[in-house]
């Protein structure tokens, strides 16, 4: 593949479709830049600031882009809130769907079969191959991504947490914490 | 298209195994065809639809053994192909050959990147008001059509609640085709577990799509 992948792109570059450097910029910002950081920030202000949150759930983009320490996210994000009620899961069934500028690029699982298939049907399977389970009557909705909507998870925040700073809370909030195949970790195991 | 791809609800996928500090790229040649798919699309190339109904349309044997980035490798080459923006024998040399047409907003450089790294807008001026309101319930129509589109087949023939109004958006089933925009509204539509996996479906389950307004009737 390394081959084929590297003639490709010297045939392209010799048509004058695209500059190397221009893709090694695009490969820096996924591998350095963009990551679940983005994310951990916006749920850890959401946690703290209950205005933010509710400006979050009404319109993500939005409330987003006024966060200074948190780079730019396009149109049609929409945080959905977990509660000891209801429990949110993303999935794109059809493709690999993910907010990336809130996440980064997902994970291989994420864009794998047995996720994609099993995530609509049997979602508390699929949640018991990440060690978690929820109590029967907690109602799980799930996000499928069929559209330009993005899907960010607000996970709850743990207990013990009370007057910790955002920065140690974002700590505790996990990549699959914000898909919803996660817990946001307690404050033992973020010591780990 | 009725393919492999749309794979909700399938069984026998086996159990969602995740690796511990997954890098980002397994490869480095996974994140040249990442890149080089984001700039070929962001100047004109393909645009997002095409990239998906071009993985779509890939031999089902091939979508399902092949590694994610192989998925988009094999979907790009054979669009640039289709597109006449280069030729077998090109990448088989591994030069150009031949003169090919430029892409519509010419060579994509380091200036452009700052442009792809913010996701851009899919919504669109409404000509018409939405048909459904928060609250309606819908049936996902059965269509089957085989070309591009984004209603799953496990929701075909259900009936669910709209939910939210997303706004009027790009029709993907139009624009994969190269047949315009065609700004279409989408609603999240909600269904019960066990509307669409019957009486064995778990009771506490419900599951949503966006789904734009052709793919919809009151139920």
């Amino acid at each position: 593949m390394q081959l084929r992948v590297r003639a490709l792109e010297t045939v392209l570059t010799e048509k004058g479709y695209v500059e190397p450097a221009a893709l090694d910029a695009i490969v820096d910002t996924y591998q350095t830049k963009v990551g679940p950081r983005n994310g951990a920030r916006v749920v850890a202000r959401a946690w703290v600031d209950p205005a933010f949150k509710q400006a979050l759930i009404d319109n993500a983009t939005e409330a987003v882009n006024t966060l200074g320490h948190v780079s730019r996210t396009g149109d049609h994000l929409i945080a959905v809130e977990n509660t000891p009620e209801r429990h949110n899961m993303v999935v794109c069934t059809l493709c690999s769907c993910y907010p990336w500028e809130m996440l980064g690029l997902p994970p291989v699982w994420y864009k794998s079969a047995p996720y994609r298939s099993r995530a609509v049907k049997d979602p508390r399977g699929v949640l018991a191959e990440f060690g978690i389970t929820l109590p029967a009557d907690t109602e799980i909705r799930v996000w499928d991504s069929t559209a330009e909507t993005r899907f960010l998870v607000l996970p709850m925040r743990p207990a013990g947490t009370d007057g910790w700073s955002e920065e140690r809370l974002a700590d505790l909030v996990t990549r699959d914490s914000m898909i919803g195949t996660g817990l946001a970790l307690r404050p033992e195991e973020a010591n780990k | 298209m009725n393919g492999v791809h749309d794979m909700g609800g399938m069984d026998g996928f086996g159990p969602v195994e995740a690796e511990p500090n997954e890098p980002v790229f397994h490869q480095p040649w996974e994140g040249r065809v990442m890149a080089m798919v984001r700039a070929i699309g962001a100047n004109g190339g393909m645009n997002i639809d095409m990239q998906r109904f071009s993985r779509e349309a890939l031999p089902p044997v091939d979508y399902l053994a092949s590694s994610y980035y192989r998925k988009w490798f094999l979907a790009f080459e054979h669009s640039l192909i289709e597109r006449g923006l280069a030729g077998t024998d090109e990448i088989d040399a591994g030069h150009s050959l031949r003169q090919s047409p430029p892409l519509q907003r010419g060579l994509f450089t380091r200036a452009d990147v700052a442009r792809i790294e913010t996701r851009g807008s899919f919504a669109r001026p409404a000509a018409t008001p939405a048909a459904f309101k928060i609250g309606d319930k819908v049936r996902a129509k059965n269509i089957n059509p085989a070309t591009h589109t984004r209603l799953p087949r496990y929701v075909r023939g259900h009936s669910g609640i709209i939910e939210r109004i997303n706004g009027c958006h790009v029709f993907p089933d139009s624009n994969a085709h190269g047949l315009g925009e065609n700004p279409q509204w989408l609603y999240t539509v909600v269904f019960d577990g066990r509307e669409l996996w019957g009486d064995d479906g778990d009771p506490n389950l419900k599951v949503s799509v966006d789904a734009f307004e052709p793919y919809l009737e009151l139920a």
